[in-house]
């Protein structure tokens, strides 16, 4: 089981109690109706998918009920940083930033 | 390659079984192919022998970074079905189970399909109203689906609690009759022997790097652990790492890949007749001609290729198999593992075309690829071949993603596929 750090409750708690919320950092179009086709699929539909180190959303259901940012490595499922909505991407991890520069492409 | 009869079986019973030959050789990376196949697997492999048998292309090669059938074709429950809801995927998978019907005569190598049946509960009445739809939909699609009363589902699997007072009440089932199980490693091992016998190259334990594009775009060759090889065509069979792999030729997909973890009991006799599956309470199980107890989970919430899960859902799971069969209880569990499945946003598969020119794509199985095997890698090899989709598959295109045409199986599908 996955032990997760809260960086709002600031602590380490079982998966249980958390939610997956898909990839992190996916932004709204600011001007919906101006969007095509395509840029919708890109927004609604694609994703990085990537084998190595992953920014992904997560909410603390079942403690403080809030949504937050996780850098997470998806072959070993290591958590390498959890950090507050509206922060930046941390990319401390040596391998994280190739990856990293490819999710904000 | 010699023949399997009952003379043979009979020979080789007489004298022992020690002249048992290789099914298929080890074979050497050539340095172009006509097609490469990346991913040997069951739809990979399947796709490789359809190519030769149907469209006279045998100069193919599978590839695969590790051994063959040892992904998800190694790692499912087996269970065969296609009572889905929509014209499309009705047609698709009834394709598949079509083939099934006769695969092992066409293979000339036993795949153990057993059309046991599967029977889906329903818990409450969303269930019912849902399953119902279903059997309408099926019917109409030509697709065998009844419906049963608890009486009728505990008539055909007596270890069902049907009681009123139940966690899990059982509210009636669907139940489909040409359903059921094969055996997965003779899949994978038969389609590779009869690819093989015609020619196809099978590359095992050779991870593919990238893909190369030409100036005009279009593919080029694969770079590979041992080297480049030229290819006219490549074809993505990759399930999991498929997002990894079409990376390199700089297409993006809509998918997401994650762990889907089934386990299996200590074996016992005969017991349990059918495959029994509730999507409501996230489990499903059959029991193996070895006789062990073949138990399936969801998927775990997020993404990995990790190819192990948690055990949280092991846990729920098992609680869930104890509620519907008690007799279970105090059954042992051997092992359990995980694969990584690669999951469409609607739940339904991409199998065609992409914007690259000769590169073809089929992955977005999900948690449900291997009782499409034979018809998923039969419409593949056409697509393949013809450099177009066959009718069957044209509608599960990549491009629905943008023009919001999509096939929409998440019911169907759900968390148990």
């Amino acid at each position: 089981m996955l032990l997760i750090h809260c960086p709002y409750c600031k602590e380490k708690l079982p998966e249980l109690e958390f939610e997956y919320a898909g990839q992190a950092h996916i932004a709204r179009p600011e001007n919906p109706a101006e969007q095509t086709d395509a840029e919708w699929r890109d927004y609604l539909f694609i994703r990085s998918n990537v084998r190595g180190d992953h920014a992904e959303q997560w909410r603390h259901s079942h403690g403080c009920g809030r949504y937050f940012n996780a850098l997470r490595n998806t072959v070993s499922d290591k958590f390498i940083a959890t950090y507050e909505i509206g922060q930046a991407c941390p990319t401390s991890h040596a391998e994280g930033e190739e990856n990293n520069e490819q999710l904000e492409s | 390659m010699s023949k399997f009869s009952a003379m043979s079986l009979l020979k080789g019973a007489l004298t022992g079984y020690k002249n048992v030959e290789p099914q298929w050789p080890d074979a050497e990376l050539k340095s172009e192919y006509d097609v490469i196949i990346v991913g040997a697997g069951g739809h990979g492999l399947g796709a490789a022998y359809y190519l030769a048998k149907e469209h006279g292309i045998t100069n193919v090669a599978v590839i695969d970074k590790g051994w063959l059938g040892g992904g998800n074709t190694g790692r499912n429950t087996t269970i065969i079905r296609s009572n889905y809801l929509y014209d499309e995927s009705a047609r698709l998978y009834d394709h598949a189970v079509d083939l099934w019907d006769g695969l092992s005569q066409d293979l000339n190598y036993n795949v153990m399909f057993s059309q046991r049946g599967v029977m889906m509960l329903a818990h409450n009445v969303h269930d019912v109203q849902s399953f119902k739809r279903h059997i309408h939909s099926n019917r109409l699609n030509g697709v065998d689906n009844v419906w049963l009363t608890p009486e009728q589902a505990k008539e055909k699997c007596p270890p069902l609690n049907i009681a009123a007072n139940a966690r899990y009440p059982v509210m009636g089932a669907a139940f489909q009759q040409r359903g059921g199980t094969a055996r997965h490693d003779a899949v994978a091992w038969g389609y590779a022997r009869a690819a093989a016998a015609r020619g196809v190259d099978i590359i095992q334990n050779c991870p593919v790097l990238s893909i190369e594009r030409g100036l005009d775009g279009s593919v080029t060759g694969l770079q590979t652990a041992r080297g480049f090889v030229k290819a006219k065509k490549i074809a993505v069979s990759a399930a999991g790492g498929t997002s990894v792999v079409m990376d390199t030729a700089g297409v993006q997909l809509p998918l997401e890949s994650y762990p889907l973890q089934a386990l299996v009991s200590e074996p016992v006799k005969p017991i349990f007749p059918q495959v029994v599956m509730s999507n409501s309470v996230h489990a499903y199980i059959s029991q193996s001609d070895k006789g062990e107890l073949v138990i399936g989970s969801g998927t775990d919430q997020y993404v990995s290729y990790s190819q192990r899960g948690g055990l949280p859902l092991i846990e729920h799971t098992l609680a869930a198999i104890c509620e519907v069969f008690p007799i279970f209880r105090r059954m042992r569990m051997l092992r359990k593992w995980g694969g990584v499945v690669d999951v469409t946003p609607d739940r339904s598969p991409i199998l065609g075309k992409t914007p690259v020119q000769g590169l073809y794509l089929n992955c977005g199985w999900g948690t449900g690829g291997f009782k499409a095997t034979p018809g998923s890698a039969h419409v593949f090899a056409h697509t393949i071949a013809k450099d177009e989709p066959h009718p069957i598959n044209a509608p599960f295109t990549l491009s629905r993603f943008e023009t919001g045409r999509l096939i929409d199986e998440a019911a169907a599908a759900a968390v148990a596929h």
